[in-house]
């Protein structure tokens, strides 16, 4: 199973700043191991971001998003103590779902 | 997408007997039925060149346009993380994109901006080599460019 | 991405543009001070999210969970200040440890504690001792959650026990000493100032200034590598690169290194984790 997130959200003025790393090789299907053998391609394909049971943010990712993915991103609303989720699945069907509280 | 990955994933779909991946995740509950919307573009992502991308994210000739930023510094110490962050001053905007020209396949990243959501993500990106670094945003159906150039260096030890 | 991380992208900045005065007078002057300003400004922009806090989290993680032949965790394991005290344990390591007689650093005194505490044996507790491409190290997972718990504390190494003393000794000679087929060593590279690999300013160690910007932000998240590198792990590849013999880990050669490192850093405050290109 695929190891958690870090999710951080913080409410300024109104509008929240999520900020979430994710744990994931992001195997390009491009680098070869030791003995000269492809490593197969395995990277998130598809990130939800949700609030209050509200899609906040939808993102599709290829190979070419660095390893642990990192991404920052504000919307208007949330309040201290609400939860933000954030599910992603990857190219082989692994998925992770988290929550952060927003501060 | 390499062909044991599209194997890999066509077996994967085949054990679910048609049901499609997907499809199967969120009747099991495993996943918001948004985001079984949200199919993954397959065909904009394996598209090579920065001209095809634009083609199979329907995005045509884009427009350059002032309002959108594309904030990064102009040489990464290392091409495996770069740091990009994309704000979109126009009004009602959808859609944004990261692409990288000169990267086997261009596109790097697309997102779905819901209302209330504002038009500014930050994320990181693999570069292959110093190139040409586009954001791609669709605001009120059209679709709008900016572009930088990011060199990637070769480094010391590296601390 | 952590709140309190004191000074990180401003004393970046300010170091790296400090470092390019000194180009002023150049004909590329101008170029070179743009060049540095984009490198400070890519530092700036990794430092806020730094993929070491999922690293960090695996590690809390393995210090809390029972593990070993004996099943036990490693939560009554002595880092220096008593047992089971982690917070500023890394920022006054490596140091003697009566128990043991001997000058350890993090990852020796870890190894010590999963011997002792868990029943690993000491093959066992060092097999996986760095973190490959898909195999990420419990042993460095377990380094950076406690180097973590040193943030922003000061380093404080005064190496006054003899056996201390002794070791900074060692390791400021190891540091000095030319080997290998290249006649290579530490400090051709780190004894003086104002030297560069390609864009990468070198820290003189042989002084606190240097010694303390470059001590204060390990263990670090390498971009390169995608994963935590230790002190361990960076010495012992500095001496693999200097085409020297490669160090058995892990290793008292490297602990030397680190006491004499640590000593000169002393009074630099911790930013850890880190991350480096």
């Amino acid at each position: 199973m695929a190891d958690p997130m870090k999710i951080r959200a913080a409410n300024k003025d109104g509008v929240t700043e999520v900020k979430i790393l994710m744990s994931h090789e992001m195997e390009t299907g491009q680098r070869k191991d030791a003995s000269g053998a492809i490593v197969p391609a395995h990277f998130i394909t598809e990130v939800t971001a949700s609030w209050n049971g509200k899609v906040v943010l939808q993102g599709e990712f290829g190979p070419a998003v660095s390893k642990n993915p990192y991404l920052s991103f504000k919307f208007k609303g949330g309040a201290k103590g609400e939860k933000v989720t954030v599910s992603w699945v990857d190219n082989k069907g692994d998925k992770r779902s988290d929550e952060g509280v927003i501060a | 997408m390499s062909m044991n990955e599209m194997n890999a994933r066509r077996d994967a779909m085949k054990k679910m007997g048609g049901m499609g991946f997907l499809g199967l995740l969120a009747a099991a509950g495993m996943i918001t039925p948004q985001m079984a919307l949200a199919a993954w573009n397959k065909g904009a992502f394996e598209a090579k060149t920065l001209a095809d991308t634009l083609k199979a994210l329907g995005a045509g000739t884009p427009v350059e346009s002032k309002d959108v930023v594309l904030n990064a510094p102009d040489i990464a110490e290392n091409g495996a993380v770069v740091p990009v962050s994309v704000t979109s001053n126009l009004p009602k905007s959808q859609q944004v994109a990261i692409l990288v020209e000169k990267n086997p396949n261009a596109l790097t990243a697309q997102f779905t901006i819901p209302e209330g959501t504002e038009a500014s993500i930050t994320t990181r990106v693999k570069m292959g080599q110093t190139s040409d670094v586009y954001a791609l945003v669709k605001s009120d159906g059209k679709f709008y460019i900016a572009k930088k150039e990011i060199k990637v260096t070769l480094g010391g030890c590296g601390g | 991405m952590r709140n309190q991380r004191p000074g990180t992208p401003n004393a970046a900045r300010a170091w790296l543009m400090a470092g390019s005065l000194a180009f002023l007078a150049t004909g590329s002057a101008l170029a070179q001070d743009k060049s540095m300003d984009e490198i400070a400004k890519y530092r700036e922009m990794l430092a806020d999210g730094n993929p070491a806090e999922l690293i960090e989290m695996r590690g809390e993680e393995l210090w809390k969970t029972p593990r070993g032949p004996k099943n036990v965790s490693l939560e009554q394991c002595d880092l220096g200040l008593g047992p089971g005290k982690v917070e500023g344990a890394y920022a006054q390591l490596p140091r003697y440890f009566a128990d043991t007689g001997k000058v350890m650093d993090v990852e020796s005194r870890l190894v010590h504690c999963m011997q002792t505490l868990q029943g690993y044996s000491f093959a066992e507790a060092t097999k996986n001792w760095y973190s490959k491409p898909g195999k990420e190290s419990d042993l460095v997972a377990l380094v950076t959650w406690i180097g973590g718990q040193s943030n922003g504390q000061k380093i404080s190494v005064p190496a006054k026990h003899p056996k201390e003393a002794e070791m900074v000794k060692i390791g400021e000679y190891i540091f000095h000493r030319r080997s290998g087929p290249q006649d290579f060593g530490c400090a051709i590279c780190h004894g003086q100032d104002g030297v560069r690999i390609r864009l990468q300013d070198l820290d003189n160690l042989s002084q606190p200034k240097g010694a303390q910007k470059a001590m204060r932000t390990w263990p670090s998240y390498r971009v390169s590598q995608g994963t935590v590198w230790t002190m361990q792990r960076r010495l012992i590849d500095c001496m693999r690169q200097a085409r020297w013999p490669e160090q058995k880990f892990p290793s008292d050669a490297v602990v030397a290194l680190e006491m004499y490192l640590q000593n000169k850093a002393t009074g630099g405050v911790l930013e850890s984790p880190g991350i480096k290109r």
